[in-house]
């Protein structure tokens, strides 16, 4: 038995092909970003060796800030709508007719591409005939915005797609958690006299922290990562009002062919995912890990 | 349910006051409005793809379609070329779905039944690559293409979706795996059976609810996913249809019921997907994330 199952040849054979793909598409890439951002480099041309030159140009670079700024907006956008998935997930969890049903409507937008859905927004913020000018119109709104093409709403109105596309990924993995919980703690705190209220705020999100904890991560570096509908739908702009790291950085690299820069923009990107995800862990595990 | 249950149930629901029922009304009313804002905008999708041009600047956006004009898909898939993309998603997600699987069960059985001392190296690395952003890759990965001759190949994409979609089909397929009983191998092994015999003939057959989970998260992510077809693919007759649609609706910028009836067509095959699969999805996208 022991000598089949710890055959060397075997393991090599099982393991090899996808760790040579790991290792050689995901961990030598994200190297050699770093390795990249050391160079003056058009991407096709020869590289020349310019030390710390492009980190100490993106500490300077005031675009590079703002669309680091609009991406921890995103964030912290992401993380506060986090709270009402939560709540929608404890209202559902309360076994209402129907909830199975809604909670699959929910799940349908994140299932759609992210191209298809900022197509679609975009023709829902169309300022003649899309679906919300016009709803808009229907209420007796004049001077109705032109969303996408204001600087100060686009952020705003891509933030509402995103939610679209989200929400029902959050209310399903909140929902899977508060299946998990014993249907005897939430039935002892009944008998005890506990109300519908006190039942969800001070056992069911207790008890679901880790996960609550694992969302909060998601959205974050999710958010700070975040890429396809801004490119589809504004390219970063109006004049960059909705520039996020991930799009300057494909601009800088196969838009104006500054692969040194780009990569390290993408570095840079890497190391405040990973810092922030580490930062969070760190922040909440302080809290006791609940056992049931 | 035990008549004990059932009692306290029926208890519950007279103890309602009327204020409560109203709550609960209103609860109900909040979770109903926020289903009819994440399907209405598909609804409305649909009706606009079957709307000639002035219809669609002449009329209310909520109106039926009047006369429908299915001559906009017939446009979409022969004229735009939509057909074509199409068919290339279909190759690439399901060539890409097939290696994913495969390389995951190979890893996954190595994992939770081979004896090897890197075992718990191999898993970390797997698991880590969850957290990679891909933009940090990019740059990196589209000069590695390059290099290999591969960029506007298909295969650069069919490996790169493989091995960005291991780590988490992997995690997914650990847990699987875990519940097993190792019994019917461990038979084997004492019969003689050689281990890929044990892995083709017995493992996977009996992981087959856990192949269909990951295969169906894996083919969605795939048909929908956007960057690195963006970034690898520049010929017409590799494109994939998330990149298909935007070359097709910068040919056909005004043209609103063609636009429709291509955003159709991308989100069709995955609308028919979820109905007929929504519980293996729900359960795949729970597994995926609650874990990470």
């Amino acid at each position: 038995m022991k000598q089949v199952m710890s055959n060397k040849l075997v393991i090599a054979l099982y393991t090899l092909p996808a760790l040579i793909l790991i290792l050689a598409l995901v961990y030598v890439p994200i190297m050699m970003s770093g390795y990249y951002g050391l160079m003056d480099w058009d991407g096709i041309g020869a590289m020349t060796f310019i030390g710390l030159e492009n980190y100490i140009a993106l500490m300077q670079d005031a675009k590079f800030w703002d669309s680091a700024y609009h991406s921890f907006l995103l964030a912290a956008f992401s993380t506060l709508s986090l709270g009402a998935y939560l709540l929608i997930s404890l209202v559902l969890a309360n076994k209402l007719k129907g909830s199975e049903l809604l909670r699959k409507i929910y799940l349908i937008p994140m299932l759609l591409s992210s191209v298809a859905i900022a197509q679609l927004w975009l023709k829902i913020y169309d300022p003649n005939n899309g679906m919300l000018n016009s709803l808009l119109e229907f209420f007796g709104v004049e001077n109705t915005p032109i969303w996408l093409a204001d600087p100060d709403l686009v952020l705003f109105s891509i933030f509402i797609a995103i939610i679209w596309q989200y929400a029902g990924f959050y209310i399903i993995i909140y929902s899977a958690a508060l299946k998990g919980i014993p249907e005897s703690l939430v039935e002892a705190a009944r008998i005890d006299g506990a109300n519908p209220l006190q039942i969800a705020w001070k056992i069911k999100v207790p008890l679901i922290a880790g996960v609550i904890k694992v969302t909060i991560v998601l959205a974050i570096v999710g958010s700070l990562k975040y890429f396809d509908l801004i490119y589809v739908m504004t390219g970063g702009g109006p004049n960059g009002a909705s520039e996020v790291m991930a799009s300057y950085m494909y601009k800088e690299a196969f838009g104006a062919y500054n692969f040194g820069y780009g990569s390290a923009v993408g570095f840079a990107l890497l190391v405040i995912c990973l810092l922030l995800t580490w930062l969070i862990r760190k922040l909440t595990t302080s809290d006791e890990e609940i056992q049931y | 349910m035990t008549s004990k249950q059932a009692s306290l149930e029926t208890n519950d629901k007279t103890k309602l006051s009327l204020g409560n029922r109203i709550g609960l009304g209103l609860l109900y009313l909040v979770l109903v409005l926020v289903a009819i804002f994440q399907i209405y905008p598909l609804i409305w999708l649909f009706f606009f793809s079957l709307k000639t041009n002035a219809e669609v600047f002449g009329t209310s956006p909520f109106a039926l379609p009047s006369d429908p004009q299915w001559g906009n898909y017939v446009k979409a898939w022969v004229d735009g070329g939509v057909g074509s993309y199409f068919f290339n998603s279909v190759f690439v997600t399901v060539t890409a779905v097939i290696l994913t699987i495969l390389f995951a069960s190979f890893v996954t059985f190595a994992i939770t039944r081979m004896e090897w001392k890197l075992n718990k190296l191999a898993l970390g690395l797997f698991m880590v690559g969850l957290m990679v952003p891909i933009h940090s890759a990019l740059i990196p990965l589209f000069s590695f293409f390059l290099d290999i001759n591969l960029i506007d190949h298909p295969l650069s994409i069919i490996l790169t979706y493989t091995a960005y979609n291991l780590p988490l089909t992997i995690m997914i397929m650990l847990g699987f795996y875990y519940t097993l009983p190792r019994e019917v191998e461990e038979a084997a092994v004492m019969d003689g059976c050689s281990i890929h015999r044990i892995f083709f003939q017995i493992t996977l057959p009996i992981t087959t609810p856990v192949i269909s989970t990951t295969a169906i998260i894996n083919m969605i992510y795939n048909w929908n996913e956007f960057v690195f077809v963006n970034t690898f693919i520049s010929s017409d007759k590799y494109k994939t249809l998330t990149v298909g649609i935007q070359n097709f609706i910068g040919q056909y910028l005004t043209d609103w019921g063609a636009i429709g009836a291509t955003l159709m067509i991308s989100i069709i095959p995955v609308l028919i997907a979820f109905f007929i699969l929504s519980n293996r999805i729900v359960e795949g996208i729970a597994a995926g994330s609650v874990k990470g």
